[in-house]
C-alpha cells in the first residue's frame, strides 16, 4: 500500500510579487517580466537578417503563414472553428491578383484592395453558415473553399486552371521581409489588444456563452460577421501578399496545406493564446520547408503531428512552457489518501 | 433521367448513411469519413488483384479491417477528447488526412486501381439502360437500410445504440456504457463507409481525390438532411441527387458541385437546422 501523491502547482514568488503588488523594483523582476516578450521580437528581427538568403525566403512564408495562425486563432477565440481557411487565403489572393491584373493597379494599391474585397466576399460567403455553431460551421467552411475551388476549375474564371502570372512584383527580399514581419507584430499587437478591449470580450462571449451575448440585447450574427470580417481580412492580406511575391496566383491558392498549417500551428502551439499559434507557426513553418523534398507525404507529417498533439498535449506548447516559466510543480502526499493499488 | 436521378441519389444516400450513423450515435463528426471510403475501396484492390482473394471474402475483409480501424480510431485518440468537439473533429480531420494523403504517397493513382464490376451487363428500366452494378448498389442500399432499421429497433445492442443517442448520461444509470457503444458505432460508422466504397467505386477508377469529394457530399447531404435523422439523409440525398442530374442535363455537367454548395448554402439560409432537424437540434446549432 502506497500514499497517494498529488501534484501541487504553486506560483513562483516573483511572479506574484510581479503580478499582485506591482511594485517593480529590482532588475530581476523587471527582466522576469519584460524578457519573455523582447526576447521572441528582437530574436525574429536579429535571425530575419542574419540568415543566409534561402532562408530569408523561408521566413518571409514563415511570417506570412504565421499570420494566418493568428486569424485562426481569432476565430477560435469568437467560437468560429474554421477548417478551410484557405478560402480566406484564396479569395485575398486572387482579388488582389485581379485588380493587379485586370485594373493594372499597382501593389500598394491592390494589396490593400485585394484584402478588403477578399474580405467581404469571404464574409459573403460565410453568411449562410453564421447562424450555425460549433462544428456544424466547422463542416461548412471546410466544404465552402472545395467548392469554389470546383468553381474556379469549371468556370475558367480568373485564368481558370492556369491562374493569373506576371503580376507587379514586390520590391526587393528586404522590403518583404519588413513588411512581412510589420504585419506579424501588428497583426499580433492588435488582435491581443481588441480580444482583451471591453468591446472584444463580447467577442470571447460568443465561444463562451453566446446565450448571454443575445440577452444582454447584442446581435450574435453581427457580431459574428465582424468576428469573420477582421479574421478573414487578416487572413486575406497574407493571400494578397503572397501573390505578390510569386508574382502568380492559381488553384493551389485553394490547398489544403493553407487550411491544415493554421490549425496545426495553433493546436501545437496552444489554441486561444495568440502567442502560441505564433510559437506553433514559427516551429512548423521551417520544419515545413525542410520537409519539402517528400512532396505530398509533407502534409502527412502535418496531419500526424496535429492528431498527436490534440490528443497527447492538447494544452499546446505554449500553455506548457509558460506553466513552467510561473509555477513550480511538486508531488504533495494526499492527507488520508490511499492509492487503490 | 427519373432513373438516373434515382440512382444518383442513392449512391449520395450510400455515402452520406456512414457519416450519419457515427454522428448520430456517438456525436462523433467523423471526418475521416472520405479517407476510410477509399481505405476501404483500396483494401479491396489489393485483397482482389494482390493477393488474389476472391471477391466476397476481399470485400468482406476489407469492410471488417476499416471498421477495425475506425474502432481503433476512437480507442486511442477521441476517447481523451470526449465532449471537446471541436478537438474531435481536428482529430478525425487529421486522421483522414493522414490516411488519403499517405495512399497518395504511396502512389495508388491511375487507370489500373479499379475494382471490377460485380456482373456486367445492363438492363432496360422505362426505355433507359441501367448497368447492373448500379441496380446492385440501390439493392445494397435498400437491404443494409431495412437492416439497420430492424437492428436498432430489435436488437439489445440496437437498442443500447437509440439510448445512447438520445441521452448518454441516462443510458449510463442504465447499464449501457456509452464508449462501447461510442466505439460500436464508429466501427458501424467506418464498416459501412466501406461497404459503399466498395459497391460504388467499381463504376470508375480510385482516385484519392474522390476521398475528399465524398466527403464533402456526404456532409453536405448530412447537413441539408438534419444531422442526426436518417430519413433526412434519404430526403437530402434525394433532393441533391436530382439537383445534380438536372443541371448535368440542361445546363452543364461541369457544374454539378457548384449546385451542391448552393443546394446547401441557400437551405441553411432558410433552414439552418436542415430539412428534418429536430428543435433541440435547432438550439444547438442555432
Amino acid at each position: 500500500m502506497t500514499t497517494a501523491l498529488r501534484k501541487e502547482r504553486i506560483d513562483r514568488c516573483i511572479k506574484a510579487v510581479t503580478d499582485d503588488i506591482f511594485c517593480i523594483s529590482s532588475l530581476r523582476e523587471i527582466s522576469y517580466l519584460v524578457l519573455p516578450r523582447v526576447i521572441p521580437i528582437i530574436g525574429l528581427v536579429l535571425i530575419a537578417f542574419l540568415v543566409p538568403l534561402y532562408w530569408k525566403k523561408v521566413l518571409v512564408i514563415t511570417f506570412m503563414m504565421s499570420i494566418m495562425a493568428l486569424s485562426w486563432d481569432f476565430l477560435a477565440s469568437c467560437g468560429l472553428v474554421s477548417l478551410g481557411h484557405s478560402l480566406f487565403f484564396a479569395l485575398g489572393a486572387y482579388s488582389s491578383g485581379a485588380f493587379n491584373h485586370y485594373l493594372g493597379l499597382p501593389v500598394y494599391l491592390s494589396i490593400p484592395f485585394g484584402t478588403l474585397s477578399g474580405a467581404m466576399i469571404s464574409t459573403i460567403c460565410l453568411y449562410p453558415a453564421l447562424r450555425l455553431r460549433g462544428i456544424y460551421f466547422s463542416m461548412v467552411t471546410l466544404i465552402i473553399p472545395l467548392m469554389l475551388l470546383r468553381v474556379v476549375e469549371v468556370t475558367k474564371i480568373m485564368g481558370g486552371t492556369e491562374g493569373m502570372t506576371a503580376l507587379s512584383p514586390l520590391p526587393s527580399l528586404p522590403y518583404s521581409i519588413m513588411i512581412s514581419m510589420i504585419a506579424l507584430w501588428a497583426a499580433f499587437f492588435g488582435l491581443r489588444r481588441f480580444i482583451n478591449s471591453d468591446y472584444g470580450l463580447i467577442f470571447n462571449a460568443l465561444k463562451d456563452n453566446d446565450r448571454a451575448v443575445e440577452a444582454s440585447g447584442l446581435s450574435i450574427v453581427w457580431f459574428k460577421i465582424q468576428a469573420v470580417f477582421i479574421g478573414s481580412g487578416i487572413a486575406a492580406f497574407c493571400g494578397a501578399f503572397m501573390t505578390h511575391y510569386y508574382m502568380s496566383v492559381g488553384m493551389s491558392a485553394f490547398a489544403l496545406d493553407l487550411s491544415i498549417f493554421p490549425i496545426a500551428a495553433s493546436v501545437v502551439g496552444g489554441v486561444g493564446t495568440l502567442a502560441g499559434p505564433l510559437l506553433g507557426a514559427v516551429i512548423l513553418g521551417p520544419l515545413s520547408e525542410t520537409l519539402r523534398a517528400f512532396g505530398t507525404f509533407r502534409i502527412v507529417i502535418y496531419a500526424a503531428l496535429l492528431g498527436t498533439f490534440v490528443a497527447v498535449l492538447p494544452e499546446g506548447i505554449f500553455h506548457y512552457l509558460s506553466r513552467k516559466y510561473h509555477q513550480i510543480e511538486r508531488w504533495v502526499e494526499v492527507a488520508g489518501g490511499v492509492s487503490e493499488n | 433521367m427519373i432513373v438516373y436521378g434515382f440512382l444518383n441519389s442513392v449512391i449520395l444516400a450510400l455515402m452520406a448513411l456512414g457519416f450519419s450513423i457515427t454522428f448520430g450515435i456517438s456525436r462523433v463528426a467523423n471526418f475521416a469519413h472520405g479517407g476510410f471510403y477509399i481505405l476501404g475501396g483500396i483494401l479491396t484492390w489489393f485483397f482482389l488483384m494482390k493477393v488474389g482473394l476472391p471477391y466476397p471474402i476481399a470485400a468482406f475483409l476489407a469492410v471488417i479491417i476499416v471498421g477495425i480501424i475506425g474502432g481503433l480510431m476512437f480507442r486511442v485518440v477521441l476517447i481523451r477528447l470526449r465532449g471537446l468537439e471541436l478537438s474531435e473533429v481536428i482529430a478525425t480531420f487529421a486522421v483522414g488526412i493522414v490516411i488519403l494523403e499517405l495512399l497518395r504517397s504511396m502512389g495508388f493513382m491511375g487507370y489500373e486501381y479499379r475494382l471490377p464490376v460485380f456482373i456486367d451487363g445492363s438492363v432496360d428500366i422505362f426505355g433507359t439502360y441501367v448497368g447492373l452494378q448500379r441496380l446492385i448498389i440501390v439493392g445494397v442500399g435498400f437491404i443494409l437500410l431495412v437492416a439497420m432499421h430492424l437492428f436498432v429497433h430489435h436488437t439489445k445492442t440496437g437498442r443500447a445504440f437509440r439510448g445512447v443517442a438520445q441521452e448518454d448520461r441516462t443510458a449510463l444509470t442504465v447499464g449501457i456504457n456509452p464508449d462501447k457503444i461510442s466505439l460500436l458505432s464508429l466501427f458501424a460508422g467506418s464498416a459501412i463507409c466501406s461497404l459503399s466504397a466498395i459497391v460504388i467505386l467499381p463504376l470508375g477508377t480510385i482516385s484519392i481525390d474522390d476521398g475528399y469529394d465524398v466527403l464533402i457530399k456526404s456532409l453536405a447531404v448530412c447537413i441539408i438532411g438534419g444531422l442526426e435523422s436518417s430519413v433526412g439523409v434519404i430526403v437530402a440525398a434525394f433532393v441533391i441527387g436530382y439537383a445534380e442530374v438536372f443541371t448535368a442535363m440542361y445546363i452543364s455537367s461541369s457544374l454539378t458541385m457548384v449546385v451542391t454548395l448552393a443546394t446547401m448554402l441557400i437551405i441553411l439560409l432558410v433552414k439552418p437546422s436542415g430539412l428534418f432537424g429536430k428543435s433541440k437540434e435547432i438550439e444547438e446549432r442555432v
